[in-house]
């Protein structure tokens, strides 16, 4: 089973993380930029976050053998605070970026209008730098922030299939089902989705343009949860060529449109077999 | 040692596609023209001219000091060169890319400083950022770091602390420049007393700090 895990924050997580990653087939990611659990002050804050974004982590992800990529922008719960308004202006140096494959986490957390004028902004950027778009849906009433996102999105005549609408579970998948924007879906331990239930979604609304990610960051995730939803998959009866549409091929199909990612061998791993014209590792790591 | 940008154009045009080469000759043509272009080119230069190593296969040209360069250090080693800028103010541009670059970027930046210094220009202005890379702890920056600007401009002290974390890193001594010229009898004595802990850990000393460090020197009483 390969995997691209389309969104984790590998920022919070150890080595032990990556390689128990890379031996559950995890070969490449995208790790978007986001708030961190303390409140950021200042423009100069998200500078050296970004260029870890763009630097260490990426090394860090080479030595395990997997390729790191990310996405850029201003989040909503720190869009809501002044003194982080400047990091509009330096966004536009990060999106030129090798590694940088999409704008987010963009959206709302408690609908203010300063998270709407940044996210709108920021849409803007998305649309210039002909990148696609990664939005974050609200924790907290989530059915109307997930609707008013989707409204913003059409506003800004970027097309729907650039840009996914992330965190969704039975309630919310229906309305992006509908708006053509890809779905995201976050599995974790004991919020949000689990693997039983989004195979039921699976079931019910098929494989296209879904995406499966395990968002584990700082608080309590699990970065395995992409394999654990393969293996529910097909212990549910679906086949491995879905398990692969769903896990590698949706989400190199929605993050290709940057024009940005590199899914060659990392420095540390031989390159595998090639597999659909494309000459991404598969399978375990030389000696192993 | 010298990065020679006329070696390096040779080896692009025999490296690159010809897409590739019309990028790239365009891109120093603006650069040249304009010095402010060079800031939006230069996070492109993979893309266009791609990431591979500059000699093709690595084990075959192992004595060549350009081993270890890859295509886009070289495509951005000749923008560097191509800046119409001098002293302070080629030292602003090149400090502000390195700032701003990625880890691919810096390296460029810390790669192209020894074809600039061969001028004078730059003096000791980039020195800054050479002190920069030796701080993290990205294996492909800190190497760049010790190549040719690096080497020649470091002071004693940290050229030996440079050669010691390079050690500690995995790093071979082959790709950092300037040893026969700097190493001194302290950087043997550095690296002899690397070799002891080692050997009190039980672990291996690699084969490259042996050709350095006589092994009949570790069972003396320091």
């Amino acid at each position: 089973m390969r995997i691209f895990d389309p969104h984790i924050h590998m920022t919070s997580r150890t080595t032990d993380d990556y390689a128990a990653m890379h031996a559950a087939g995890v070969r490449a990611l995208v790790e978007p930029s986001f708030w961190v659990g303390q409140p950021r002050t200042s423009p100069e804050t998200f500078v050296d976050y970004f260029d870890g974004l763009v630097g260490w982590e990426p090394f860090r992800a080479d030595q395990f053998g997997i390729r790191h990529h990310c996405t850029i922008g201003l989040n909503p719960k720190e869009a809501n605070d002044p003194r982080c308004r400047e990091v509009l202006d330096i966004l536009p140096r990060y999106l030129a970026k090798d590694g940088v494959v999409a704008v987010g986490e963009l959206g709302y957390d408690a609908m203010t209008d300063a998270e709407e004028e940044v996210f709108t902004a920021q849409l803007d950027l998305a649309r210039e730098h002909e990148l696609p778009v990664l939005v974050h849906t609200p924790h907290r009433d989530k059915v109307a922030g997930t609707r008013r996102s989707l409204d913003v999105v059409a506003a800004s005549g970027i097309p729907p299939h650039h840009v996914v609408i992330d965190h969704l579970n039975e309630v919310t998948v229906d309305l992006v089902a509908d708006s053509g924007c890809w779905m995201g879906f976050s599995l974790y331990p004991d919020t949000k989705m689990d693997e039983d239930r989004m195979v039921t979604l699976l079931r019910e609304y098929g494989t296209e343009r879904m995406l499966i990610n395990s968002a584990a960051d700082w608080g309590k995730s699990d970065p395995l949860k992409t394999a654990r939803a393969g293996a529910a998959m097909l212990a549910a009866g679906f086949d491995h060529n879905d398990v692969d549409t769903v896990l590698w091929r949706n989400p190199v199909a929605f993050y290709e449109r940057s024009g940005k990612l590199v899914l060659d061998a990392t420095d540390t791993v031989e390159q595998g077999a090639t597999f659909a014209g494309n000459s991404v590792l598969r399978g375990a790591r030389p000696g192993s | 040692m010298t990065t020679n940008p006329a070696i390096l154009h040779l080896l692009l045009t025999s490296r690159l596609s010809v897409t590739a080469m019309n990028w790239l000759t365009t891109a120093l043509d603006r650069i040249a023209a304009d010095h402010t272009t060079i800031r939006a080119l230069f996070p492109t230069v993979g893309r266009h001219c791609g990431r591979e190593g500059l000699l093709g296969a690595p084990d075959a040209h192992e004595t060549s000091e350009l081993h270890r360069w890859s295509v886009d250090d070289a495509a951005r080693t000749l923008m560097l060169a191509a800046l119409p800028l001098s002293r302070a103010e080629l030292g602003t541009e090149v400090a502000a890319l390195y700032r701003y670059g990625d880890a691919a970027e810096k390296r460029g930046v810390l790669r192209g400083l020894g074809s600039l210094d061969s001028t004078e220009e730059l003096d000791e202005r980039a020195l800054p950022l050479v002190h920069d890379g030796l701080r993290t702890n990205d294996t492909r920056i800190i190497t760049a770091a010790m190549a040719a600007y690096g080497a020649r401009r470091l002071d004693q002290a940290a050229y030996r602390q440079g050669v010691l974390k390079c050690v500690f890193l995995g790093i071979p001594l082959s790709d950092i420049d300037g040893l026969d010229a700097r190493g001194d009898a302290e950087l043997v004595r550095m690296l002899t007393d690397y070799a002891r802990e080692r050997r009190a850990a039980g672990r291996d000393v690699p084969a490259d700090v042996w050709r350095v460090v006589d092994p009949n020197e570790l069972s003396r009483e320091t």
